[in-house]
C-alpha cells in the first residue's frame, strides 16, 4: 500500500495536469483504446468504458494556465470555463482526443460544443443532451437514443461494438466507485479533520483523468487510512458548499474558506462523479436501459435538471441537515446561469429551514481570497457565537 | 438622442397595435371572459394548440421588452436583484420577476391575470428552464407543463427527436391543458388554425425577402421585429394575423412599385447606403435611438436572425394542418436558437450573400448566453467566408445599464466608415457594389 501522504502528491499532480499524460499514456498502450473528454456535469462513463474508452473529465483551465487565446473568443459577460477550455485546445492539451461530450448544462457550453465543431477539434463532437422529461418511456427513451449516437461516434472511431456485457460490467466499477467516494464522504462527516476538503478535491478530480479501475484501488486505499485518527479536530462549524459544479473553484478559494474556520462535509465540485446515487443494476440484459433507470430515479439535485416535480431546495436543506450541517455557502462562477438564478429559490428554502448562509461569487483564476476568508470568518464565528 | 416626437407609423403598424390591445385587454378580462390563461414563451411557442383550447397566451419575454421599452425594466430588475438574484443573469428574467412582484401590469396600463397554466416550451434556451422554476414558485400550485424541445445538435432533425416531442405533447401537454380547461382536444380545430398560421406564414416570407431588392423596402430588424410581432405570439393562426399580413404585405408591394426604401420613426429613408446583415437581439430601453444610429447613416438591415427565433419560415418551415403535432415538434426544433452555430453560420452566410449585404454585424447581449456565446466565432467564419467587414457592438435587452449610447455610436460610426472605404476601394477595383 502507498503511503497516504504519496497518494496526496500522486492525486494532486493528476488533477491538476492540464496535459492529461497519464491518459494519453493510456491511450498509447493499446491502438483500440479512445479518449473522450467530457465537460461538467455528467456524462454516463459507463458507456465509454465499455467502448474501449476513457472517459476525461475536462474541468477548465483554472488558475493553471494563463488565458490568451481564449479570451479572444469570449465577450467579458460570459463565465471563465469555455475559454480556458478554447485555450487548452487551441494549445493543443486536447490532442490525441478522439472526441468530445458536452452535457446540457447551460447554453455556453452547448454553443461550445458548435465551437468545437466548427474548429473540428477531435473525431466526433457531441452536445449530450439531457431528457427533461423524467417519465422512463418518454424522457428514459430519449436518454438511451442519446447513449447510443455517443456509442456509434465511438464505434466509428475504435470499431467497437459495445456488449451489454461490457456495459455491466462498467457499471459495476463505476458502482464500486460512487460507493467508494461516498464512504469518504461518510467519515469525513464524522472527522473532517482527518482529510481536508483540498485533499478531497484533489482525490475525486484525479479520478476522472484516469482508469476507473485505477480510481478504486486509489480510493480503497484512502478509505483505509482514513480510518485511522489523522490531524487535529478543530472548533470549526459545519458547512455545505453548493453551486461550483460546474466551473471549479480555484483550490485557493476552497482552502480560505477552510482556513476561516469552516469544515466543509458536502459539496457540488466533483457533481458528475457523484450524481447517481447508489448502485445501477449491473445484471441487467439492457444495460442501457438500466443507466437511464439510474438517471432518472436516482440522480441527486443539479441546476441542469428541471426540478418542478422535487425542488432542489428542498434537497438541499435535506442534505444539510443529513450532513449536520451548521450553514450553507452558496460559491457560483460568475456569470453562471445555472447557479445563480437557482440562488434566490434555495436561499429562501434555507431561510424557512432556518438554516444561516451566505454567498459569493468567483472565476476559476480568481487569485485573491481575503474577502472571501473574511466572509467566511465571520459566518463561521457568527454561528459559533449566536447559533 | 433621438427626436420624442411622434413616431410616423404605417397602417399596418396600427392594426397591428389595435390587435395587441384587443388581446391584452381580454387578458385583463379573463375570468370575466370565462378563459383560462397559459403563460409560455415565444421560441418553439404552441399557440395554435392554446388557442385550439380557447385559451389565452401571455409571453413573459414580451411583457419584459415592453417594459424595456417604457423604460420601466430598471426598477423592475432592481426590484429583482433586492430578492437575491445576481447582476449577471438575465435581465428578462429579473424584469419579468420584478414586475410580478409590482403588481404585474402589462404593457397598456391593465393587470395581466394570473396564470392558469404555466407551459415551459424549453426551446433553444437554457435560462427559460429556471425562468419557469422560478415562476412555479411565484405561482405556488399552478400546473407546469414541460415540453423538452432537443437541441439540432446534428444539424437535422431526427424521426426519433419528433416522436419524443409528439409523446410529451400526448402525454404530458394536451392532458393537462385538458384537465386546466375542462375541455377535450379537437384535433380538427388544431389543424384548422395551423392552415391560417401556413398562410401568413407565406406572407411573411414574401415581406422579409423584399429586402433582397435594391433599394430594400423594409428594414428586416427594426421594423422586423415589429412585422414579426403576430407571427411569433398571440396571433398566429388566427384570421386577424392573415388579414395583418395580408396588409403589411400590400403596403411593401406598393413601396416596391414606387421604389421607396423602409419606414423609419421619423418617415421614408432617403438614400440606402448600406446593406448590413444583423445578428443578436435588439435593445429595447433605447430602441429608438438605436435605430436612428442606423437610419442617420443610411444603413438598412436586409436580413437578421433575431427575425427567427419564432421560426425560420424563410428556410421553408410551414405548419402543416395534415400533421398537426408532428409539425409543431418540428417547428419548435427548427427555430433558429435551437439551430447549433454551425447551422447558424451557414444561414448568416447565406444571408449575406443573398440579400447582397455590404457588411455583418453582431449585437452582443449580456443577458442572452443562447446567442452571445459562442458570436465571436461566428463572426470571424462569416468574415472568412464572405469578405465582407464585420462589426461587433455590445448591449443588453432590458437592462439600461449596459447601453451606452457613446460607445455604441463610436463604434457604428467608425464601422460605417469601414464599409464606406470599402465601398470606394472596390469602386476602384472596378467590382460591382
Amino acid at each position: 500500500m502507498k503511503s497516504f501522504e504519496a497518494i496526496l502528491k500522486e492525486c494532486e499532480g493528476l488533477a491538476f495536469d492540464l496535459n492529461f499524460a497519464r491518459a494519453k499514456k493510456w491511450k498509447a498502450e493499446d491502438k483500440k483504446r479512445i479518449l473522450v473528454g467530457y465537460l461538467p456535469i455528467y456524462v454516463p462513463r459507463e458507456i465509454i468504458h465499455a467502448a474501449n474508452g476513457l472517459p476525461v473529465g475536462i474541468m477548465g483551465a483554472g488558475d493553471r494556465k494563463q488565458i490568451i487565446k481564449g479570451d479572444a473568443y469570449y465577450q467579458s459577460y460570459i463565465c471563465h470555463l469555455p475559454r480556458g477550455i478554447i485555450e487548452m485546445a487551441l494549445d493543443k492539451n486536447l490532442d490525441d482526443f478522439d472526441g468530445f461530450m458536452f452535457p446540457a448544462i447551460c447554453d455556453c457550453v452547448r454553443n461550445l460544443s458548435g465551437m468545437f465543431k466548427l474548429s473540428k477539434k477531435g473525431k466526433f463532437q457531441r452536445y449530450f443532451d439531457y431528457p427533461q422529461n423524467f417519465d422512463v418511456l418518454i424522457g428514459g427513451t430519449f436518454y438511451i437514443q442519446e447513449m447510443e449516437k455517443i456509442l456509434e461516434d465511438m464505434q466509428a472511431v475504435n470499431g467497437v461494438k459495445v456488449t451489454p456485457e461490457a456495459i455491466n460490467k462498467a457499471i459495476k466499477l463505476y458502482n464500486t466507485n460512487r460507493r467508494l467516494i461516498e464512504e469518504i464522504y461518510n467519515i469525513r462527516q464524522q472527522y473532517p479533520w482527518r482529510l481536508s476538503a483540498v485533499e478531497t478535491y484533489h482525490i475525486l478530480r484525479a479520478g476522472i483523468t484516469i482508469p476507473v479501475e485505477e480510481h478504486n484501488e486509489m480510493l480503497e486505499q484512502v478509505v483505509e487510512h482514513i480510518q485511522r485518527e489523522r490531524g487535529e479536530p478543530m472548533d470549526n462549524i459545519r458547512v455545505v458548499v453548493t453551486g461550483s459544479f460546474c466551473e471549479q473553484p480555484p483550490i485557493g478559494l476552497i482552502k480560505s474558506i477552510e482556513m476561516a474556520g469552516c469544515y466543509i462535509v458536502e459539496d457540488d465540485f466533483m457533481l458528475g462523479s457523484r450524481q447517481i446515487q447508489g448502485d445501477i443494476n449491473d445484471n441487467s440484459k439492457n444495460p442501457l436501459e438500466a443507466l437511464a433507470d439510474a438517471y432518472i430515479h436516482q440522480s441527486t439535485f443539479t441546476s441542469c435538471f428541471y426540478d418542478v416535480e422535487n425542488p432542489r431546495g428542498k434537497r438541499l436543506v435535506k442534505l444539510a441537515k443529513e450532513r449536520n450541517a451548521d450553514g450553507i455557502i452558496f460559491s457560483a462562477a460568475s456569470f453562471c446561469d445555472p447557479a445563480l438564478l437557482d440562488r434566490p429559490q434555495m436561499q429562501q428554502e434555507c431561510d424557512a429551514a432556518g438554516i444561516p448562509h451566505i454567498n459569493f461569487q468567483y472565476h476559476e483564476n480568481t487569485g485573491q481570497f481575503k474577502v472571501i476568508k473574511e466572509q467566511a470568518g465571520t459566518f463561521s464565528d457568527s454561528i459559533k457565537l449566536w447559533a | 438622442m433621438a427626436d420624442p416626437k411622434e413616431a410616423i407609423k404605417e397602417k399596418s403598424m396600427v392594426i397591428q397595435k389595435d390587435m395587441l390591445a384587443k388581446q391584452f385587454h381580454d387578458l385583463s378580462k379573463a375570468k370575466e371572459l370565462g378563459k383560462k390563461v397559459v403563460y409560455t414563451f415565444v421560441p418553439g411557442n404552441l399557440t395554435e394548440l392554446i388557442l385550439s383550447f380557447d385559451m389565452l397566451p401571455v409571453y413573459p419575454e414580451i411583457n419584459a421588452l415592453q417594459s424595456g421599452m417604457r423604460k420601466k425594466s430598471a426598477a423592475y430588475i432592481r426590484e429583482a436583484e433586492k430578492m437575491g438574484h445576481s447582476e449577471d443573469v438575465c435581465t428578462y428574467v429579473k424584469c419579468d420577476v420584478g414586475m410580478m412582484l409590482n403588481g404585474n401590469i402589462g404593457p397598456t396600463g391593465e393587470q395581466l391575470p394570473k396564470p392558469d397554466l404555466l407551459l415551459l416550451s424549453y426551446t433553444g434556451c437554457f435560462t427559460f428552464l429556471k425562468w419557469f422554476e422560478n415562476l412555479e414558485r411565484l405561482y405556488p400550485g399552478v400546473p407546469v407543463a414541460m415540453l423538452h424541445t432537443p437541441y439540432q445538435e446534428d444539424g437535422k432533425i431526427t424521426k426519433d427527436q419528433t416522436d419524443y416531442m409528439v409523446k410529451q405533447l400526448n402525454e404530458e401537454v394536451i392532458p393537462k391543458m385538458e384537465k386546466v380547461t375542462g375541455k377535450k382536444f379537437d384535433p380538427a380545430k388544431l389543424s384548422k388554425l395551423m392552415e391560417n398560421s401556413a398562410k401568413a406564414e407565406d406572407l411573411l416570407v414574401k415581406i422579409l425577402e423584399s429586402a433582397k431588392r435594391k433599394p430594400s423596402p423594409i428594414d428586416a430588424y427594426f421594423a422586423g421585429v415589429y412585422y414579426i410581432g403576430p407571427i411569433f405570439t398571440a396571433f398566429r393562426g388566427t384570421e386577424s394575423a392573415v388579414e395583418y399580413y395580408t396588409e403589411l404585405w400590400s403596403e411593401v408591394q406598393e413601396r416596391i412599385k414606387l421604389g421607396l426604401g423602409p419606414v423609419t420613426p421619423e418617415g421614408e429613408l432617403k438614400e440606402e447606403k448600406y446593406r448590413l446583415v444583423m445578428e443578436g437581439p435588439p435593445n429595447w430601453t433605447n430602441f429608438r435611438e438605436f435605430w436612428k444610429i442606423f437610419y442617420d447613416m443610411g444603413a438598412v438591415i436586409v436580413a437578421s436572425t433575431y427575425t427567427k427565433v419564432g421560426g425560420v419560415y424563410d428556410q421553408g418551415f410551414r405548419h402543416d394542418p395534415k400533421n398537426p403535432l408532428e409539425s409543431l415538434s418540428r417547428y419548435c426544433m427548427g427555430v433558429y436558437t435551437n439551430l447549433n452555430l454551425p447551422q447558424r453560420v451557414d444561414l448568416i452566410e447565406k444571408y449575406v450573400k443573398e440579400y447582397k449585404a455590404d457588411g455583418f454585424l453582431i449585437n452582443s447581449i449580456k443577458s442572452c448566453n443562447s446567442f452571445s456565446a459562442g458570436q465571436l466565432m461566428i463572426m470571424r467564419q462569416i468574415e472568412q467566408r464572405t469578405g465582407v467587414p464585420v462589426g461587433f457592438i455590445e448591449s443588453d435587452l432590458v437592462d439600461p445599464r449596459y447601453f451606452s449610447y457613446a460607445n455604441i455610436k463610436n463604434r457604428l460610426e467608425s464601422y460605417f466608415q469601414m464599409l464606406e472605404q470599402r465601398k470606394i476601394i472596390l469602386k476602384q477595383e472596378g467590382v460591382a457594389v
